[in-house]
Order: C-alpha cells, then sequence, then structure tokens
C-alpha cells in the first residue's frame, strides 16, 4: 500500500466541483486512488469533494489526469483543481466524513431512474431486496426531491426518520460497496413502507395484503389511482380502458389535453409511435422524462387496442416514459406477475395549474374527488418536481418541460453573473437563481394564477437558495404590468434592484445562454410565442430583434390584428380568425369554419367590438396567428388547453402525406424607419381561397407551416443585408412547434446562417427566467 | 385613460400624490366617506365627480348616478344621508333640454334617496373643454352612536355579503354607449342604499365594512378591503351571483364580471355568528332580494383576494389594472 521509500513521494490537494455528493463519488476516488497506488484521504466538503494523493509523481498526474473523465454515470463534474502540498506519508488511503460548513460550491444531483443493478436486485428472488420498492444506490433514485440542507448526508434528507438496520449500515459503510453512502439506501427491514387505501365515505381505509398487487387489481378493474413517485403523486389508469380515462379525464375537468403514457419498455409502443435511436435513448436514459413521440399514420388493430382515443385526441404525439422507481417498475408487472394493464396513463396529481401534490394528507384531501385508491408511501418529498417533457427536434432533444431529472443541475453559462434571483413568466413558471458562471433553473412550478403556485414558487425559492447558497442582491423580472410574478419580485425585493425585462428579449437571452454565447457581438433574435408585454404597450409575440445581453433593437415583426376581448380571444381561437380576417379586411363569409362557429349574437357584437377597437390590444403574436389559421381552416375553434388549436395545426400538417405543399407567401414591407412589418393578410386571403375550394386542412396546415418558415428565412436573410449579422437565435413556445422549427433550422443553414436553437432550457417561458438572468445579472 | 379606472393606477394616485399632498389623518383611511365628529355629531362626508358617457342608459342617467352614487358612499359608512350639494360643469352649446332632464332625474332621485338638495353651483366651459355634462355632489349624513364601519374592520372569520347580481350597469351602460347589441336590454342596477343599510343595521349593529363596488367592481372593493384590513378575502366563485346576461355579454367582450361596476349593490362583512340574520334582513328589502353569502375573511394569504374555483382551485384575483392584458402566452 504504502509508496515505495526510494521514489520521492509527491502530494497533491484536489478540489472537484459539480454533481459530485450523493453519487458515489469517495468511493470511486477511493478505488482509483488504490489502483494507482496512492494514499491520501477524500471527503465531502461544502467547496465539492476534496481528495489529497501522494505517492509516486507519474501516479499522482495519472489520478489528476482521469478524476473528471472517468467519473461515476450521475456524476457532473465542473472544475477539477490540484495544487501541492507537502506530502504526510500516510499509511494508506481514506474516506473521510463529510465536513459541512463554508461557502456552497457542490451541486445536488437531480433524481434519476433506477439502475440496472437495482432492478436485477428488484427482480431477483433470492435477493434480500426482492421486490423492494425502495431499492436504491448511489448510481440512482431520489436525490433533489428528498435533500433538505447540505452537505448531502442522510440526515439532510426526507430519510433521515428511518434508519438503517444493521445489514443496510454495513452496505453503507463499506466504501467497496454500491450502497456506500447512499443517502436513500434502506431495504424490507428498515425502509419506507409502501401502503394500498381505497376511497369511503369517512376517508381512505387502508387495504391490507400486497398493495402493489392490490393496485395493479384495481386499475384493472378501470380505477382510477393516485400513485405517490418521486416527485410527487401521479393519477394512474389503464390506458387501454376506454372508460376508465373518460372518468379520470372527466375528474380532473381536462378537456381534451393529452395524457402520458408509462410504458415498461420502447417495444411496448413500437407499434403506435415513430422511436427513432434518440427517442429509445431519451426513453430508457438514467432521466426517464415524457418523451413527446409522434403517432404513426397507419396502426394496427393490437396496438390501436393499447390505447383508449381519449388518451390524447387530436395529438400529434404520444407522451411516454418508462418506469423510474421500483414502484412503478412492480405497477407495470415482474417477469411472472400476473397479467395487469400495459400501459398506464399518469398524469400530475393535481388540478389544472396548481403544483403537483406531495404531502400525503393533502393527498387524500385534494385527490379524493379525482382518485379511487391510493398508492402511498412515508418517505416524504421535500419539494415537488414534474415530470419532465422532451421530444426529438432534428436529431436533439428539445424540452418542453424541464423539471425531473434535469432539475436543478445548473445551466453552465458564458460570462459571469452577480448573485440574482430572476422570477420567470407565469405560466409554466420556472425561477432561475445565478451566481459566477451557474444558473440554477428551478423545477417546473405551474401558473401564477393559483394561490397554491405562489406558496409553491416561494418554497421553490427558498429550497434553490439552501441548494445553491446563492443569495440574490438583484432581482429580474418580466416587464408586464400585471405578471404576479413581477408583483412577487417587486413585494419581495426590499432594497435590492430589481429590473425589468422585456418579455422576449428574456427569450432570446435565454437562447443565447443556453448556448454558450458570450454576448460580445449581437445576434438576429427570432421570437414567436403566444403573448408577451411589448414596451409600445401592444401585446408582442412575433419578433424579430437584433438583440445581444444588454438591449434590443426591434427590427421586424408580424404585422397587429386586434386581440379582442384579451384571454377570451385566446381561449376561443375562431374570434382570433375573425379578427385577422378583419384586420385583412377580409369579410366573414358563411362557410368558413370559423365563421360558422362563432354565434350570430357574438358575431355580431364582435364586429361592434373590433370596430371600435373595445378591449382590443393589438398584437404581432405568432400562436395568435397559429390560433387563427387553425380555426379558419377548421381544425379548432375552441382551446381547452394551453396551444391546442396550433398543437393540432401541427397534427393536421403533420399528416398531409401529397407533394411538398407550395408555401403561403407573406407580404414584407420594408419601412427604414420603423420596425418591418410581415404582414399575413395574404396568408388569410390564400387560406380562405384554399377552404372554399375545399381543400382540406391537411394541406392548408402544411402550406402555413411551410409558408411560416419560409417567412422567417427570409426575413432573416434581409435583416442579414442590412445588419451583417449573420447568426440566428430562434426562442418561444412557438418553437415547442417541431415541424416549424425543424424546417426553419434547415432554411437558415442552408442560406448560411449560424442557428442557435434551445436543447435543455425550454423554448416557451419554462426557460424566461434563464434570459431574464442574464440579462440583468451579467457582470 | 388608466387613472379614471378605479384600478392600480387610480389608488396609486389616491396614495402617492393626493394623500401626501393633503394630509389629515381622515385622508389617510381613505374610505369612500369620512366619517367626522363635529360638535358631538358624527358626520359622514363624501364627494364624488360623475363624467359618465352616455349621460342616459336603461336604468338611469348621469342625474341618478350623482345622486345614489354619493348616497351610497354615505351609506357604506353606516350614515343616514341627509343632504347634498350640486355643482354642474356644462360644456358650451349643450342642450338645455338636456340639462333639464338631468336635473329632473337628479331631484326625482333625491326624493327617493330621501335627501335634500340644499347648495349648487354652475360652470359653464368653452365649447370643446368639456364633455357635455360633469356633474359634482357631495353629501353629509348622520352617523349614529356606536356605528363604526370602516374597511379596516375586516376581521379574518367576517363572512362576506353581496346584496344581490354584480357587473349589471357597467354593462348596461357599455352596451348603449359602444352600440353594442346582446339581444336582451339589461338595465343598470343604480339605486340607493341608504334605506337597504338602515335596515342592515336594524338587524345587525356590528357590521364591520360596507362597500359599494362601483368602479373596478367586486375585484376591487374586495382587493381594497383585504389591503386596509390586511386580511385575506376567499370567494366562492360559484355562490356571486352574475345575470345569465351579464355573464354572456362579458364572455363575448373578453370582460370578468367580477370588475364590473355596479351602482346599487354593496357588499357587507358581517361577524359570523351573525351572518344569517344580515342575510335575512338584506333579502327582506327589495334592493337585497338577491344577496348573498360569498365568502370569508382569513387570516391567510394577507392583502389577498382569492377565489375558489368550482374544481376547488384557487386563483387569485388582483386590483384591476386600468386595461385588462392577456397574460397568457
Ligand atoms: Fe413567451
Ligand atoms: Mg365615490
Ligand atoms: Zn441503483
Ligand atoms: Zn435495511
Amino acid at each position: 500500500m504504502t509508496a515505495p521509500t526510494t521514489v520521492p513521494a509527491e502530494r497533491r490537494r484536489v478540489t472537484v466541483q459539480g454533481v459530485v455528493q450523493g453519487v458515489g463519488f469517495r468511493p470511486y476516488v477511493f478505488g482509483l486512488a488504490r489502483e494507482l497506488r496512492l494514499t491520501g484521504y477524500v471527503s465531502n466538503t461544502s467547496e465539492g469533494v476534496v481528495a489529497e494523493v501522494e505517492g509516486a509523481r507519474a501516479a499522482v498526474a495519472a489520478f489528476c489526469a482521469r478524476l473528471g473523465p472517468e467519473a461515476p454515470p450521475l456524476a457532473v463534474v465542473q472544475s477539477v483543481r490540484d495544487e501541492p502540498v507537502a506530502p504526510r506519508g500516510d499509511a494508506e488511503f481514506t474516506i473521510e466524513a463529510s465536513r459541512g460548513g463554508g461557502a456552497r460550491r457542490t451541486l445536488v444531483s437531480p433524481d434519476t431512474a433506477t439502475c440496472a443493478a437495482c432492478l436485477a436486485e428488484l427482480r431477483h428472488p433470492d435477493d434480500r431486496r426482492h421486490r423492494h420498492p425502495f431499492v436504491t444506490c448511489t448510481h440512482c433514485g431520489p436525490r433533489f426531491t428528498i435533500v433538505t440542507g447540505l452537505p448531502y448526508d442522510r440526515a439532510n434528507t426526507t430519510m433521515a426518520g428511518f434508519p438503517m438496520c444493521a445489514r443496510c449500515a454495513r452496505e453503507y459503510g463499506d466504501p467497496t460497496d454500491r450502497r456506500f453512502h447512499a443517502q436513500p439506501v434502506a431495504c424490507h427491514d428498515c425502509g419506507p413502507r409502501l401502503r394500498l387505501l381505497v376511497d369511503a365515505p369517512d376517508g381512505p381505509v387502508e387495504r391490507s395484503g400486497d398493495p402493489v398487487a392490490g393496485a395493479r387489481r384495481l386499475l384493472a378493474q378501470g380505477a382510477v389511482v393516485a400513485v405517490k413517485g418521486l416527485g410527487g403523486y401521479h393519477l394512474a389508469c389503464d390506458a387501454a380502458n376506454p372508460t376508465a380515462v373518460a372518468v379520470l379525464r372527466h375528474r380532473k375537468a381536462r378537456g381534451a389535453k393529452p395524457f402520458a403514457l408509462m410504458a415498461a419498455e420502447p417495444d411496448e409502443i413500437a407499434g403506435l409511435v415513430h422511436l427513432g435511436p434518440e427517442e429509445r435513448a431519451l426513453l430508457t436514459g438514467m432521466r426517464r422524462p415524457i418523451v413527446l413521440l409522434r403517432r404513426r399514420r397507419e396502426v394496427d388493430e393490437q396496438a390501436r387496442s393499447l390505447v383508449a382515443d381519449g388518451v390524447a385526441p387530436g395529438s400529434p404525439d404520444l407522451g411516454v416514459m418508462l418506469p423510474y422507481t421500483p414502484v412503478h417498475h412492480l405497477l407495470l408487472g415482474l417477469p411472472g406477475d400476473a397479467p395487469g394493464p400495459r400501459l398506464l396513463v399518469m398524469t400530475s396529481g393535481n388540478l389544472g395549474g396548481e403544483p403537483i401534490v406531495t404531502d400525503e394528507a393533502e393527498a387524500f384531501d385534494r385527490l379524493a374527488p379525482l382518485a379511487d385508491a391510493w398508492l402511498t408511501h412515508d418517505r416524504p418529498i421535500h419539494v415537488p418536481c414534474d415530470d419532465s417533457v422532451v421530444r426529438v427536434v432534428d436529431g436533439e432533444e428539445l424540452l418542453v418541460r424541464r423539471s425531473r431529472g434535469y432539475a436543478p443541475f445548473p445551466v453552465a453559462l458564458p460570462f459571469t453573473v452577480a448573485p440574482t434571483l430572476a422570477v420567470g413568466g407565469d405560466l409554466k413558471n420556472a425561477l432561475c437563481l445565478g451566481r459566477d458562471r451557474s444558473a440554477w433553473l428551478s423545477a417546473h412550478i405551474g401558473d401564477m394564477d393559483d394561490l397554491a403556485t405562489l406558496a409553491a414558487f416561494e418554497r421553490a425559492e427558498r429550497q434553490l437558495e439552501s441548494i445553491s447558497g446563492v443569495a440574490p442582491a438583484r432581482l429580474a423580472a418580466d416587464a408586464h404590468p400585471a405578471y404576479r410574478s413581477a408583483g412577487w419580485a417587486r413585494r419581495n425585493a426590499g432594497t435590492r434592484p430589481l429590473r425589468t425585462v422585456q418579455h422576449h428579449h428574456a427569450h432570446i437571452a435565454s437562447v443565447l445562454a443556453e448556448n454558450g454565447w458570450d454576448g460580445s457581438v449581437p445576434v438576429l433574435g427570432v421570437a414567436f410565442d403566444g403573448t408577451g408585454y411589448g414596451h409600445d404597450g401592444t401585446v408582442w409575440g412575433g419578433e424579430f430583434l437584433l438583440a445581444d445581453y444588454d438591449g434590443f433593437r426591434r427590427l421586424a415583426h408580424l404585422a397587429e390584428a386586434p386581440l379582442p376581448g384579451g384571454d377570451a380571444a385566446v381561449h376561443r381561437p375562431y374570434r382570433m380568425a375573425l379578427a385577422h380576417l378583419h384586420a385583412a379586411g377580409l369579410p366573414w363569409t358563411a362557410g368558413l369554419p370559423c365563421v360558422d362557429a362563432c354565434a350570430e349574437d357574438e358575431r355580431r357584437v364582435l364586429a361592434r367590438q373590433l370596430e371600435l377597437g373595445l378591449n382590443c390590444v393589438p398584437t404581432s403574436s405568432a400562436g395568435r396567428l397559429f390560433d387563427a389559421v387553425s380555426a379558419l381552416a377548421g381544425v379548432c375553434q375552441r382551446a381547452r388547453y394551453e396551444a391546442q388549436a396550433a398543437i393540432e395545426l401541427e397534427a393536421a400538417a403533420c399528416a398531409w402525406d401529397g407533394p411538398a405543399p407550395e408555401p403561403y407567401a407573406f407580404h414584407l414591407s420594408e419601412d427604414p424607419d420603423t420596425p418591418w412589418r410581415l404582414d399575413p393578410a395574404p396568408v388569410l386571403r390564400a387560406v380562405v381561397a384554399d377552404v372554399t375550394a375545399g381543400t382540406g386542412a391537411q394541406l392548408i396546415a402544411a402550406r402555413f407551416h411551410a409558408g411560416l418558415a419560409g417567412a422567417v428565412r427570409e426575413v432573416c436573410g434581409r435583416l442579414r443585408e442590412r445588419t451583417g449579422v449573420g447568426t440566428v437565435a430562434l426562442s418561444g413556445g412557438v418553437f415547442a412547434n417541431a415541424l416549424l422549427l425543424t424546417a426553419c433550422l434547415h432554411g437558415l443553414r442552408a442560406d448560411g446562417f449560424t442557428v442557435l436553437r434551445h436543447r435543455l432550457v425550454p423554448p416557451n417561458d419554462g426557460g424566461l427566467a434563464l434570459g431574464q438572468l442574464a440579462v440583468a445579472g451579467r457582470l | 385613460m388608466g387613472h379614471g379606472g378605479g384600478g392600480m393606477l387610480s389608488a396609486e394616485l389616491v396614495r402617492d400624490v393626493f394623500a401626501p399632498a393633503f394630509g389629515g389623518e381622515h385622508l389617510a383611511q381613505l374610505g369612500d366617506s369620512a366619517v367626522l365628529d363635529l360638535g358631538g355629531a358624527r358626520i359622514a362626508f363624501s364627494t364624488d365627480t360623475y363624467v359618465v358617457r352616455p349621460l342616459f342608459f336603461p336604468g338611469g342617467s348621469i342625474g341618478d348616478l350623482a345622486v345614489n352614487g354619493t348616497v351610497n358612499d354615505l351609506a357604506m359608512s353606516g350614515a343616514v344621508p341627509a343632504y347634498l350639494s350640486c355643482g354642474f360643469v356644462l360644456e358650451e352649446g349643450v342642450d338645455l333640454d338636456t340639462v333639464a332632464r338631468i336635473a329632473e332625474a337628479l331631484g326625482a332621485a333625491a326624493r327617493r334617496a330621501g335627501v335634500e338638495v340644499v347648495t349648487g353651483d354652475t360652470k359653464v366651459v368653452e365649447s370643446g373643454h368639456g364633455d357635455g355634462v360633469y356633474v359634482n355632489t357631495s353629501g353629509v349624513g348622520l352617523v349614529a352612536p356606536g356605528v363604526d364601519i370602516r374597511p379596516q374592520r375586516a376581521r379574518p372569520g367576517d363572512v362576506v355579503i353581496v346584496s344581490g347580481p354584480v357587473g349589471v350597469h357597467g354593462i348596461a351602460v357599455m352596451s348603449v354607449r359602444e352600440g353594442l347589441e346582446f339581444g336582451v336590454e339589461i338595465s343598470s342596477d343604480c339605486a340607493p342604499l341608504g334605506d337597504l343599510v338602515r335596515v342592515l343595521l336594524a338587524a345587525v349593529p356590528d357590521v364591520h365594512v360596507l362597500r359599494d363596488p362601483t368602479r373596478g367592481g367586486l375585484a376591487a372593493a374586495l382587493n381594497e378591503i383585504a389591503a386596509a384590513a390586511g386580511v385575506g378575502v376567499t370567494v366562492e366563485e360559484r355562490a356571486v351571483p352574475v345575470p345569465a346576461e351579464v355573464a354572456n355579454a362579458c364572455a363575448i367582450l373578453g370582460l370578468d364580471p367580477w370588475y364590473v361596476a355596479n351602482e346599487g349593490k354593496l357588499v357587507a362583512f358581517v361577524p359570523p355568528e351573525h351572518a344569517d340574520a344580515a342575510l335575512a334582513a338584506l333579502r327582506a328589502h327589495p334592493l337585497g332580494a338577491q344577496a348573498a353569502v360569498i365568502g370569508a375573511c382569513t387570516d391567510q394569504h394577507p392583502g389577498m383576494v382569492v377565489a375558489r374555483t368550482g374544481l376547488g382551485g384557487t386563483r387569485v384575483v388582483d386590483l384591476p389594472l386600468g386595461e385588462q392584458l392577456p397574460r397568457i402566452c
């Protein structure tokens, strides 16, 4: 063990920062040091993992070189620093206890899916953790949602209330064991307990027997079961059972919003959706998000029977995830189990817009109207964390909702920021804390209309401050005067400066920051979304900005149309179609689907309302143009969930299987003194002509997508001539549309542009806080 | 335009400009009327200026508003309204017949409200410097001993009652002003509330708060009370009476009926043990026949008004801005 005495020993202290605690990093260091015959120690500190190694110069150098690249799977190494220290001649290499205190520079790992080794134990009849619903090790399991403080030790997790049995303690203390210092380690003897309760007049009543087997029976009978997962409760039902799906949809008052599914294996759904290698990798990876998968056009009877029509009516995609906790694996059945539902609907256990329910008492109370039974356990969830939602666009991941598996891992910034809190937007809120070169984007919090969401926002903010160690000295918020998030920032800023950041500027800054753009030169930012407050008091959302982090100039935008009745127009796309026809000077001809969808009374008042401009804010929104075309083409007249009309228009376009559609043409007016206007009037005229001629919605939708992508390409080309800027950044919720994003990427690249797009930060308002942070916090 | 909307901007103007400039402890209370001790008598005193367009609308006119608005502000302090002053600002060239009709309506409204117009003033401004007719009224009334009604008295546990359906006046005025036809005629609820308050106080002397939800509607009234008293207000969404024709008009226009003005309604905060008596007293009066309990005060979320939705959700009800801007991205 000791270094040969003839060779002069060298000793170096190595500090590793990143996600290096609770991920098996110290045993890994221990193994590497032993392999290289080095002595010294390794320890968790609030600075990160610190190791001192002593031995032959070459061995010490090898240690420093291999430490980062060979780190264990859950570790994310951000930096490795080493410095010489005086040799001490230790006898061996040891693992020392964690040391707290000091500034916090270490990171908490996101929650991750059950690893292969744990899964094998779960399935093995002779293993002592056979069918143990909480099997976990240093390479998998809960982290973020159970951490109550740092350093990451059992006492600072919600496992503190479960003293380890002797056998678990032995594994926990053995550096050569996979469970060495795995904080959530447990077994049948000492771990949390699963319980099944069923609804009864006086409250939930516990069922005896195997809780999982009981839950599977209930699911097979068509029941809705609330299942406690990592970051909150799901409501589960058998996806193949149309009645169960309809009951769940009705109880959640969810309109037509698609439900996510859980499948045991990717192959279970291979007959229903297109599965590329990227999709398979996302499904089976350790983060386990909901992956949006394009449905197959032709589906055979057998595959069709797996998923009731009510699961995702009108959606071009199915959202699918694979089991990520032992409970999920058990629920879908281990090999040899009695048959049960093959695909489960797994939707967040909450009421629309509210945060996901995490607390058992709350679950019994608030989910009582929604669930027939509860499969629950007594390991507390410290912070809620919804499922993340991703899709693959142009061969790369695109986050639609960034939460479990991703949060709270920070985004690395290409510049330094002051300690800053950015509060984000009002819908799909996520907040962001930044310091130095890191930005901690919180998990998805929800819609700020809701009192429960405001409370969750405050909890998330406190927890993120505690795990990041950022004490914000500045705040950033959206410029919208009525945003509740901005109101919260105003109330809580105290003496700290609060900067408001224009909505679309924040979107563009968000995609720049994610791409490591240093900000030394501006880009052409294309920000397409539903609604954002513009500096001129109108509502923006179809913007071409010359932007860097410091500021922006509005170079071009979609021509405005009135938004009659504000949010009423958003909920009723036919109103948006009529408003766009009005703006384009086109008549409301009977027979057009949007005209027929509007009752005569309403149409009469709407006409007057538009004529007077009564409660009609002008908007350049691209999202609202999607709504208008969707209604005009007869695809969607009422939006019962956010962006429904646009999503269904994308679905229609994807279903077009004819020859390449001829793009609709916009008109670009290039006034030298004011922002250029990209007028959709010719598009509306062409859509009306197509509808009148009996052209199908699929072709209309395809022509519209091609037309808008073509317009983006054309406007960027003309703006490059004017500004000399050759980099385009695409952001805003409209760019969650895979068809549009792909077409824009290909078109712009073909024209020689460098294109920056989102990957790990959502293009929608879930990514807004990162942009606000970059603008307001940058030093 | 935002500063007259009764919303956040107007509240800011009063708080940041007028209150500091005028000083005085009574103004600092920011009630609809001030209650003053005058030689041993407790006098409620209030003033308001009426700039409504059009001057005549279904169910009333600017004359009715000028009386009822001021009388109701007095009544919301628990006062028995007694005397009014009346000032007219006329734009040169305004039709004299119009002025006469307004004056008649004003006189009739005063008789109905049981108050006397005892002093007045008329000014004429150049054509183009006014908008036809503006009317200002001030009023005084007597507050009975022991009656202490002001927004600051809202307490957690208080039950919140509204005296009838909301949103009628604002929609009635808007429909004629903008020429909107909703298929049915909607008439203003404009009415004097002195007598309704009298019967309420006879049944329940310890009413904590009264408020007439005029500009900014129910939402503004509840927010002002929540802020003034530092309490939370929780409203059951389904309990708030909204006439079908108002709901329909609001849906078409994209307005929220809780933010639409009323001129003949009151909101009462009463201790829970008196809630039944208060509701019964209101319902026994023709102007309160459709009174309803809509919510309660809480020590949760101080300063905030929260609506509980039919699904058990909790929607934050903000103080309205001058204009409703969309928030959906
Ligand atoms: Fe946005
Ligand atoms: Mg007044
Ligand atoms: Zn594992
Ligand atoms: Zn154990």
